[in-house]
């Protein structure tokens, strides 16, 4: 078995308490998270959890079966790395005086961050993209000096079909 | 119609069909004690709140019906949070209700303030806090239906002090709208197929009864699907009387403490139909040489314990008494079909161990009294349908092995969190839920110190419940592990068997005292108790000190090596 990262997408319902409950769930069975982002959706009764964890397909399915006894848990999908579209949003001080800011705002255009702030002796930077950008980027940044880093965790939907509905009618009846 | 939140709290709770609760009143809880003066629920004044949670287990235990019981907020509600662990882990319905500081000053360490949602959220199913007295019924109602549906157990409800002195309009909801609770009871038609095809493949089946059983009121579907079958019958510690110990398929218990043969039939079988059980490491000892060579069949009503410890070939998720009917309509089509494999070698093999590795203990005539010989003198002496409760410990290895269960719902014990103490205050409950039935608990002298207060409620409440104390002046079974597994070195496990005097203690708390120290006494005295039926009798026997649980899987060990008795050379697992 690979110990791998797994993500799952579980949509509770949106009343107070119940990131404590999932929270509580990991650390009793223990568990190990390896990011959570909470956000709204699209319908006010119900919030997204996005929870990368670490393991093998065994502790996911136990993992997944024990969130699922939660009762404000609605729905729980795993995305598969290849089925899913992710993105996590990174917001990192960097030293930078005048002369290493040119190298700094350098790196920033090519992974495509934004400046948001700037200091006499550091730069705020922004950048959205797949948690390995994020990663390459840290990798990058660290000789300048990280000053503070904070990164949201990772989101995620499933990857939409490209197969048209229209072209699945022509199928069935050519079948 | 206007009612307060308190009002509506009673009002919640008779439409629930709640009959009898246990509790003890305070502070913040206070408003809901007001309105239950005017209600038909009967409340059963406890001493002590863990009493309260014991007795609603022991409620729940014997009649299938949640229990409920009610205490105040802060050092209450952490004194019921045993009782909550416990009922969590055997899967018993319960309800809690505990009061709460008012909503408005929550988060300020208010007196007899504590998080109670916060602390009891990891042994509950749900729990509640109440913020608005509009939505009392709804909660009850969901309570109610979250503890008693799917995998039973235990749920709480937090009320604020003043929630409960809101006002609010009255209207009870028609049902309950959880869309992230819905239990599957039904099972996989393909899997329910796969699993008879399974089982007219083996050669050397067991069924594997669990607590489930009783959950699901199967026990009669479980003796059809084994005498359809032929199949023998382990029941676990939890499963004890879901099938008739009497019947020739049946095994007993197996597990740590269980008998040679029901250890032995599931370590040599082929095929474990898994009924409602959770391969407990009570039960597997050391999971991977557990039955190594059998495929597992694995019915349980939460999918979470498919898989959990040992992956099934054939899952079931569903209800165990709607599951094991259709297995055994599937078999019996099957066996209608074509050729069944005979199992006649088999139960004779497992006979051959039946008869070659009985329990057994040695009572000498002139004493010391064995406890095995206790027990079996308590089960000859009651009615076949007397229901038993016992702690944990020795006293319960040893009366789970030697009564005879014949019927569901007689046995009351603490199986997974193996609560010390449990079972006076169980058998309290048990009796409030079946007066027409005797009621025994066969307890230990540490067990008993712990909950024994909970007999003046039983005196004062005219329930007559029956303990025997199996007394022998030590933490019996962490003196058997340290003889055997520190050298004989006993560290605090030594009690004292006259201090506290039990019988002076029984009658001082309103209760009939008696004590036998001889094997000649233990008949007319058991005879003795079983007459009086006007309060409850405690009977003190002193039992021999010295005498340990067997046969017995060493914690880690494989069950292959199992020790069947004192002898080293006895052991098993050829």
């Amino acid at each position: 078995m690979t110990i791998d990262h797994h993500i799952l997408s579980v949509l509770v319902e949106n009343k107070f308490g119940v990131l404590t409950r999932v929270s509580s769930l990991f650390s009793r069975r223990g568990y190990n998270i390896y990011s959570l982002a909470v956000s709204p959706t699209e319908d006010d009764r119900y919030s997204r959890m996005t929870i990368v964890v670490d393991g093998d397909a065994d502790l996911v399915e136990q993992i997944t079966k024990q969130l699922n006894k939660l009762i404000p848990v609605i729905k729980i999908s795993e995305l598969a790395d290849s089925d899913a579209v992710e993105r996590e949003l990174m917001l990192v001080t960097i030293k930078g005086g005048a002369d290493t800011r040119s190298q700094v705002t350098e790196l920033a255009s090519i992974f495509e961050a934004k400046i948001l702030d700037v200091g006499f002796e550091a730069v705020t930077l922004m950048v959205a993209g797949q948690p390995d950008k994020l990663d390459a980027m840290t990798d990058l940044l660290k000789p300048f000096g990280i000053v503070e880093m904070q990164r949201t965790g990772r989101i995620a939907l499933p990857k939409l079909s490209r197969q048209s509905s229209k072209l699945r009618v022509v199928r069935n009846q050519t079948a | 119609m206007k009612l307060t939140g308190a009002q509506a709290l009673i009002k919640s709770l008779e439409m629930e069909g709640v009959e009898v609760m246990f509790g003890l009143p305070g502070g913040a809880i206070l408003p809901v004690y007001d309105p239950l003066i005017d209600s038909s629920i009967r409340h059963i004044l406890v001493r002590h709140e863990q009493g309260a949670g014991h007795m609603a287990e022991g409620y729940a235990h014997a009649t299938g019906r949640p229990g409920v019981a009610m205490v105040t907020s802060g050092p209450a509600a952490t004194n019921i949070v045993t009782p909550i662990a416990d009922a969590y882990m055997d899967s018993i319905p319960l309800v809690v209700i505990t009061g709460q500081v008012p909503y408005a000053v929550i988060g300020t360490d208010a007196f007899q303030e504590c998080d109670t949602v916060g602390i009891t959220m990891p042994i509950t199913k749900h729990n509640w806090l109440v913020t608005d007295a509009q939505d009392i019924p709804r909660i009850i109602r969901e309570a109610f239906h979250v503890a008693t549906t799917g995998r039973p157990g235990p749920v709480l409800v937090d009320f604020p002090k003043d929630i409960a002195n809101q006002m609010m309009e009255w209207e009870w909801p028609e049902g309950v709208d959880l869309p992230g609770y819905k239990p599957n009871l039904k099972g996989h038609p393909k899997q329910i197929k796969d699993a008879a095809k399974l089982i007219g493949e083996s050669h050397r089946p067991v069924i594997y009864a669990g607590g489930g059983i009783l959950k699901a009121r199967a026990a009669e579907a479980l003796r059809e699907l084994a005498e359809a079958t032929g199949i023998p019958v382990v029941t676990t510690l939890m499963a004890r009387g879901a099938f008739p110990d009497s019947h020739e398929l049946a095994l007993g218990m197996p597990g740590m403490h269980g008998n040679y043969t029901a250890i032995t039939a599931m370590q040599k079988s082929d095929l474990l139909i898994a009924l409602g059980a959770r391969f407990d490491d009570r039960v597997t000892g050391k999971v991977d040489s557990f039955a190594p060579d059998a495929k597992i069949i694995h019915v349980d009503v939460d999918p979470a314990e498919l898989g959990k410890v040992r992956r099934p070939d054939v899952p079931i998720v569903g209800d165990c008494k709607n599951v094991i009917e259709r297995i055994t309509v599937a078999v019996k089509a099957d066996q209608a079909k074509h050729e069944w494999p005979d199992l006649s070698d088999w139960r004779a093999t497992v006979k051959g161990w039946q008869v070659e590795h009985p329990l057994f203990y040695d009572q000498p005539e002139g004493g010391p009294l064995k406890p095995q010989f206790v027990i079996e003198k308590l089960r000859e002496l009651a009615p076949d349908d007397t229901i038993l409760a016992s702690g944990v410990g020795q006293h319960q290895m040893w009366a789970s092995q030697h009564w005879r269960f014949e019927h569901p719902y007689t046995w009351v014990n603490s199986g997974g969190l193996g609560t010390m103490g449990f079972s006076v205050p169980a058998a309290i409950g048990a009796k409030v839920g079946c007066p027409e039935k005797t009621v025994w608990a066969v307890d230990g002298d540490g067990c008993f110190q712990m909950t024994a207060q909970e007999l003046v409620t039983a005196a004062a409440e005219k329930i007559p419940v029956k303990i025997a104390i199996l007394n022998n002046a030590y933490l019996g079974m962490v003196r058997q592990w340290q003889e055997l597994f520190y050298e004989e070195r006993y560290s605090e496990v030594y009690l004292s068997p006259d201090l506290p005097d039990y019988v002076m203690w029984a009658e001082a708390m309103g209760c009939a005292g008696f004590r036998v120290e001889t094997p000649e006494d233990v008949i007319p005295t058991i005879e003795k108790a079983n007459a009086i039926n006007d309060r409850p009798v405690v009977i003190d026997f002193r039992t021999d000190y010295r005498e340990k649980v067997y046969p017995m899987v060493p914690a880690g060990a494989s069950n292959s090596d199992v020790i069947i008795g004192p002898e080293a050379d006895t052991r098993g697992g050829r």
